[in-house]
């Protein structure tokens, strides 16, 4: 016990010594907390729409004065008139605005006649998040214009009410439980992994090789040590990403209690699969080529940054082995929801034993010679 | 009683020590794969003895030294350290013996004490017996008055020293040491010896140190085991070792002109036992008698109408041993007196 804590004891005062790997450990994820976060989390506002009206009777204002109310309230767009098509669509291809409203002649006399009428919208479809939000605002807009002036007493139209069990979250909080777990792969991966290997290639496991601790203690050690660095990080991510994106839940003893489990589970799983993959590595650059390839191997099929469920089955194949699933589907349960021990039991019980069984596997291939 | 055991044409039964082994080593060998690094070496090291393996790069030196300090195994022989198999007891071997790796491996981040502190607890040393360890290796090693300096902060021959400290902190018996000068510029490498010197008189420990510096083990060791291609070639007292090469001087000359016939002629000249031709036109040539055989040799090129363009003398040493016992030099720094002769008058630079 003594020796294994003197492992403990030097990487812990070397860790503390040297506070590098502690910041490089929370900057990769804190800045895609807040860059990704802001980036990716907002609405469209002020595309620029041509407008050709070829009708200019009393629907076609309909269309100009539903278009004017959308520019003076939620802004997603602003109108320019055009005077023919195929300036518009030209326009739309080069980028100088981003969409195109073409209202047909003969629209208002249709629209009374009740035959079949259509506006036309051209979209640069390149730009899907675009194209599909204008088409989105537009459907909204239409389906609004074909309400009729008097309501039917009885509603004839099947109707969706949608009830939100949480406040808006907005995507900075989405993003949080990934920008946990990757700060604590991070720091398994550098205040681990390269280090483990680093000190190998210097012969300081040579030293410790000559003394009479057992494989057990050593393997104990390094892993503990690592463990500590890993919660470390996750601990500190979880507040100041929390506090970043605005998420109360860590005032609550009762989710922290959750967390630090959480955290636990998802250390141990990190250092158990670091360390079975590290076991028989000596060359020092091993680690650093894994590590932007395990990076984007495990994180991103996590649902870190886009839903599982959105995933081809070969990716899906990949998320059901991946530590990084259980961590972050554990964080979501917890910070975004607030969900209760029921919520993580199952990615408690992945996390902890795949970390056991990995460190078992590994201890087992540990050499004691060299 | 131990004996000296040899497994190549080494000098014989000198080489023996009277005290109780700390050190036996049987017919060991390592191989890896189809290459055998060490081919069946033999040799024991009495208690309180400085034992030198001395070889150049690649000779198996550092093998034998992993082999003895249980870093990997042995593929066969048999290897006892203080009393203790390598293959059967290796954590006993463990406990009883300090090792000085080849590479500086002190954490830099940590300080003096903690780089020593740490490595106590390794061995499981009780507290109280860890401060009084601590404090008598740094005084041992003269770093008392840097025990909190962070390692990073102090020079290369510091660090050795804590080294040689770190490996000293759990009080062992035996003391292996990896090249413990290498890359020490000449002053520190003096003082490591003194150290060395005085933790022998001090401490009555066993050393086991390979080097590939001839002054190194001619100052340091009672007992040299000369290594080359994984065999012990010469085994003995550094003295033992050189009085087993003939001829007691060494004059090595160079002339200004090639010429086949020099090597004849040289091993002509009366007392001269062995003449080794070199590259650049250099001869060393083994004598019984320096100063005779370097007269004769100049008054032979001068009735030979030849010039010599260096001459020089000097006592055998262990750099002669090694040419004697593998037919290759290893160069070491060694203070000669050279005698660069000035031109004749006349003579075609």
């Amino acid at each position: 016990m003594n020796r294994m804590m003197a492992i403990v004891e030097r990487e812990m005062r070397k860790f503390f010594r040297s506070p590098v790997l502690m910041i490089m450990s929370m900057m990769l994820p804190l800045v895609q907390l807040v860059i990704l976060g802001n980036a990716f989390g907002g609405k469209i506002h002020n595309a620029r729409i041509a407008v050709v009206d070829y009708d200019h009777g009393p629907q076609a204002v309909r269309i100009h004065e539903a278009f004017d109310a959308v520019a003076a309230n939620i802004a997603t767009f602003t109108t320019v008139n055009y005077d023919d098509e195929t300036t518009a669509r030209e326009d739309v291809r080069t980028g100088k605005v981003d969409a195109a409203v073409i209202i047909p002649a003969q629209y208002s006399r249709r629209v009374y006649a009740q035959d079949a009428p259509a506006i036309g919208l051209v979209v640069d479809n390149s730009d899907q998040f675009m194209s599909s939000s204008l088409e989105s605002e537009m459907q909204s807009l239409v389906d609004a214009l074909n309400q009729p002036v008097i309501q039917d007493r009885v509603v004839k139209s099947i109707a969706l009410d949608i009830v939100e069990l949480y406040p808006y979250v907005e995507y900075m909080k989405y993003l949080l439980p990934g920008c946990v777990a990757l700060a604590m792969y991070i720091s398994v991966m550098i205040g681990g992994g390269m280090l483990y290997i680093d000190d190998k290639a210097r012969g300081v496991h040579e030293g410790y090789l000559v003394t009479p601790i057992s494989k057990l203690e050593l393997v104990m050690g390094l892993n503990i040590a690592g463990a500590i660095k890993a919660v470390l990080a996750g601990i500190s991510l979880t507040v100041i990403g929390s506090l970043i994106a605005g998420l109360g839940t860590i005032f609550n003893p009762v989710a922290d209690v959750y967390l630090i489990l959480l955290i636990l589970g998802t250390s141990l799983a990190f250092n158990g699969m670091m360390f079975l993959m590290m076991v028989r590595v000596d060359d020092p650059l091993v680690p650093r080529a894994m590590f932007g390839v395990l990076n984007t191997l495990l994180y991103f099929p996590s649902g870190a940054v886009y839903p599982i469920a959105a995933f081809p089955k070969w990716l899906r194949a990949i998320a059901v082995v991946d530590p990084f699933s259980y961590a972050i589907h554990g964080f979501k349960a917890i910070l975004l929801k607030d969900g209760g021990f029921v919520a993580i039991q199952y990615d408690l019980l992945f996390l902890f034993t795949f970390g056991i069984g990995t460190l078992l596997i590994a201890s087992t291939l540990f050499k004691r010679t060299l | 009683m131990s004996a000296s055991i040899q497994n190549g044409p080494a000098i014989n039964g000198n080489g023996k020590s009277t005290a109780p082994a700390a050190i036996e080593v049987e017919n060991i060998v390592k191989r890896y794969g189809t290459f055998e690094a060490v081919k069946g070496v033999s040799f024991s090291v009495a208690e309180g003895e400085i034992f030198g393996l001395l070889g150049p790069n690649g000779a198996g030196k550092s093998t034998l030294i992993r082999m003895m300090t249980t870093l990997i195994p042995v593929t066969s022989g048999k290897a006892i350290v203080g009393g203790h198999d390598v293959a059967k007891d290796p954590d006993d071997v463990r406990r009883m013996i300090g090792v000085i790796p080849q590479a500086l491996t002190s954490d830099q981040d940590l300080t003096v004490e903690e780089n020593l502190s740490i490595y106590a607890k390794l061995y499981s040393v009780p507290r109280a017996q860890r401060i009084k360890n601590i404090n008598a290796v740094l005084e041992a090693v003269d770093l008392l008055k840097w025990r909190d300096a962070q390692t990073k902060t102090l020079s290369g021959g510091m660090r050795r020293r804590l080294e040689i400290a770190r490996g000293l902190v759990h009080d062992p018996r035996i003391f292996f040491l990896d090249e413990p000068t290498t890359g020490l510029d000449p002053v520190s490498r003096i003082a490591v010896w003194e150290m060395l010197n005085n933790l022998k008189k001090t401490r009555n420990l066993t050393m086991l140190l390979t080097t590939h510096y001839m002054e190194e083990a001619d100052r340091l060791c009672d007992r040299i085991a000369i290594v080359d291609h994984g065999n012990l070639v010469a085994l003995g007292t550094p003295a033992e070792l050189k009085q087993s090469v003939p001829g007691s001087n060494v004059v090595e000359v160079q002339f200004n002109r090639e010429h086949d016939l020099w090597k004849t002629r040289l091993e002509a000249i009366p007392n001269v036992t062995e003449v080794q031709a070199q590259s650049g036109g250099v001869y060393r040539v083994l004598t019984s008698n320096g100063s005779q055989t370097t007269t004769q040799l100049v008054e032979m090129a001068a009735s030979l109408g030849e010039q010599l363009t260096s001459l020089s003398v000097q006592n055998t040493s262990l750099d002669d041993v090694f040419v004697h016992y593998t037919g290759r030099q290893l160069r070491d720094e060694q203070v000669k007196a050279v005698f660069t002769m000035p031109p004749r008058p006349g003579a075609q630079p």
